[in-house]
């Protein structure tokens, strides 16, 4: 549909300030007459607007010409139109402007009241996460206890999605950061003609770091956030409040699955990440410094200990049950909107991954300590 | 009667979902000025048929034409020239969950005009108090409201650009008796002032005898017939009887 142009001109007729509007007062048009308009407002009121050249009108021109009016109304229209009458007396009813958008204040003391929150956020988060770990840990014991109320289907089911199909990404991630490592070492190691150490170098950061660290991240990205996300849509459609009306607890039917899925798939990635980063090694060692994969492995046994790779194996569970909990927490989190979803995958995440890295912290101190 | 122009002209559709064919050789008119229902049994594919018209479902046969133009063919500018005619109020409201009542309103009017933002923010403002909102719900988030006014912010949406065209999915369903009431007087209300045409989907017999000068029944794949309700009621079809001449059906129409 074309537009045609809106126009007006203000004339005195027998001394009175008439307005007479000419073209399309549409949603469409009104653009190009909004700043002429903007220079006759403040003026003394019209005392009239002639409509009867006015072309198509609709709510949103009728607003505009009410406007004009001043909440004169309908009586000072001059001229015959079709709807210009019904319009105006429909627009008038509903011209009243809704309430104004509230700004937030920007002060320093909004600043300090922000800071304020965000520390007790973050302290009830804390709590929070803590509580949920021991009425999971609880639940999971009391279930382990009678292993008939245990949701096996659900559990094999997340095994195969969080654990099986995540072998080869995590297979593939290792391997090449095993290279690296190999390629880094034997670059500094080439130095002080120790090339051959670059064995316990891949050896001992795969077996006791790499391997479980890399796949604790690789699920916190892909497990974790598919977690949040199942359970937080779970949530916005009354799924989970269903279930708990039909007497079946989220914690038994959603967490626990995940949570034993979790613990045990995780040490099973882990191993396979540790064996895949060696070979990362042994590939580099072959092709770029001689160093044989008979040689390789045959060193890998004298020099270093098979407590490094109990040390590192010993994190994965752990690392499993903090992306489940996390995972799983957040995604009841979720409330009834699509931004709450995507606020508590990210929190998801973010949280899983400082964990993780702060849990692998403590544990070398530990380990240090205890001299292993 | 004088001749009537179509607002939307179907013929022969066809949709399918896979090999599940929802709709075969589907007539269908909808004058110009006319509120139109939809009725049919669930699955019948009254909100597929809606999808169909405006686009979100591609028919794998037929035209649909709205406004005499053939959306079938039609692509790129003159689509969307043809698209800013209607205006669509989904079953659920559809809201942008992240943006509040008004700036849901603002969207399409800060998409396809140039209108100052103070006199856009006026005309949302007018558009939520013409679709029953009060004052206080401009500033609400879409999660904050109730399923009334949601659907009330769907309609001020949906008439945000004055659209000659209006498509309604079940308006009132999941209303209670007296919103529902006024919903039906609204829409009924805002279509004589507004001339407006008005594709309406619906399962509610109250909001047929309120608000639609004509009906379209869906059955077998394809409208069956069309008409009044008294003239329905003469129709020979076991749903079309059982749903006009069951005991809802005659408490709504009496």
């Amino acid at each position: 549909m074309t537009q045609e142009t809106p126009t007006f001109e203000l004339t005195e007729r027998n001394g009175e300030r008439v307005l007479a509007v000419r073209g399309d007062w549409t949603v469409r048009s009104l653009g190009s007459v909004a700043e002429d308009l903007d220079a006759i407002e403040g003026e003394p009121a019209l005392s009239g607007l002639d409509v009867s050249s006015l072309g198509r009108l609709d709510t949103a021109g009728a607003l505009i010409l009410d406007q004009l009016l001043d909440g004169a109304g309908t009586t000072r229209l001059i001229g015959a139109h079709d709807n210009a009458e019904r319009l105006l007396v429909q627009v008038r009813a509903a011209s009243e402007p809704c309430d104004p958008v509230a700004r937030p204040p920007g002060s320093f003391l909004d600043l300090l009241e922000r800071t304020g929150r965000g520390t007790v956020h973050a302290w009830n988060e804390t709590r929070n996460t803590l509580a949920f770990l021991g009425e999971a840990i609880v639940t999971s014991l009391r279930l382990l206890l009678r292993p008939n109320r245990i949701r096996w289907t659900p559990t094999v089911a997340v095994m195969e999605e969080a654990g099986l199909d995540a072998l080869p990404i995590v297979a593939f991630l290792t391997f090449f950061v095993g290279m690296v490592v190999a390629f880094i070492g034997a670059t500094t190691l080439a130095d002080f003609g120790a090339t051959i150490f670059v064995v316990e170098l891949v050896g001992i950061s795969m077996l006791r770091e790499f391997g479980v660290i890399l796949t604790a991240i690789i699920l916190a990205g892909r497990t974790n956030s598919a977690f949040t996300a199942q359970i937080g849509a779970m949530r916005m459609r009354q799924e989970v409040d269903a279930m708990t009306t039909l007497g079946l607890s989220p914690m038994e039917v959603l967490v626990a699955p995940r949570i034993f899925a979790m613990v045990l798939m995780t040490p099973v990635l882990a191993f396979v990440a540790t064996l895949s980063g060696i070979a990362g090694g042994i590939f580099v060692g072959w092709l770029a410094l001689d160093i044989s994969p008979i040689v390789f492995v045959a060193r890998l046994q004298d020099y270093v200990s098979v407590s490094h790779f109990w040390v590192g194996l010993s994190k994965a569970p752990i690392f499993g049950l903090v992306v489940a909990l996390i995972g799983c927490r957040q995604g009841l989190q979720v409330g009834g909107s699509v931004q709450s979803l995507g606020k508590h995958t990210t929190t998801s995440v973010v949280q899983a991954i400082f964990s993780i890295i702060v849990i692998d912290a403590v544990f070398a101190i530990f380990y240090m300590e205890l001299g292993i | 009667m004088s001749v009537r122009e179509a607002a939307i002209r179907v013929r022969g559709l066809k949709t399918a979902y896979g090999s599940h064919v929802v709709h075969q050789d589907l007539d269908l008119d909808v004058w110009k000025g006319e509120v139109l229902g939809v009725i049919g049994g669930s699955g019948t594919g009254k909100s597929v048929l809606l999808r169909a018209i405006v686009g979100l479902k591609t028919p794998a046969e037929g035209h649909v034409e709205v406004f005499g133009r053939d959306l079938t063919r039609l692509s790129g500018k003159d689509r969307d020239e043809v698209e800013r005619q209607w205006g669509l109020m989904f079953q659920d409201g559809a809201l942008f969950s992240n943006l509040t009542v008004r700036e849901n309103v603002l969207v399409p009017l800060h998409e396809h005009t140039d209108l100052p933002s103070d006199m856009a923010r006026d005309i949302a403002d007018m558009k939520i108090r013409l679709a029953g909102l009060g004052g206080d719900a401009a500033n609400k988030y879409p999660s904050d409201l109730s399923g009334g006014m949601r659907k009330r912010a769907a309609l001020a949406r949906a008439l945000a650009l004055d659209p000659p065209l209006l498509f309604l999915d079940e308006p009132t369903a999941g209303l209670d008796p007296i919103t529902a009431g006024n919903f039906d007087s609204l829409i009924r209300e805002l279509q004589q002032s507004l001339g407006l045409t008005v594709f309406l989907v619906t399962h509610d017999l109250d909001t047929l005898a309120a608000t639609c000068d004509r009906i379209a029944v869906l059955a077998d794949k394809h409208v069956i017939t069309t008409g009044t309700i008294a003239e329905l009621r003469q129709f020979e079809h076991p749903w079309v009887n059982a749903y006009f001449n069951g005991p809802r059906g005659r408490a709504a129409t009496a």
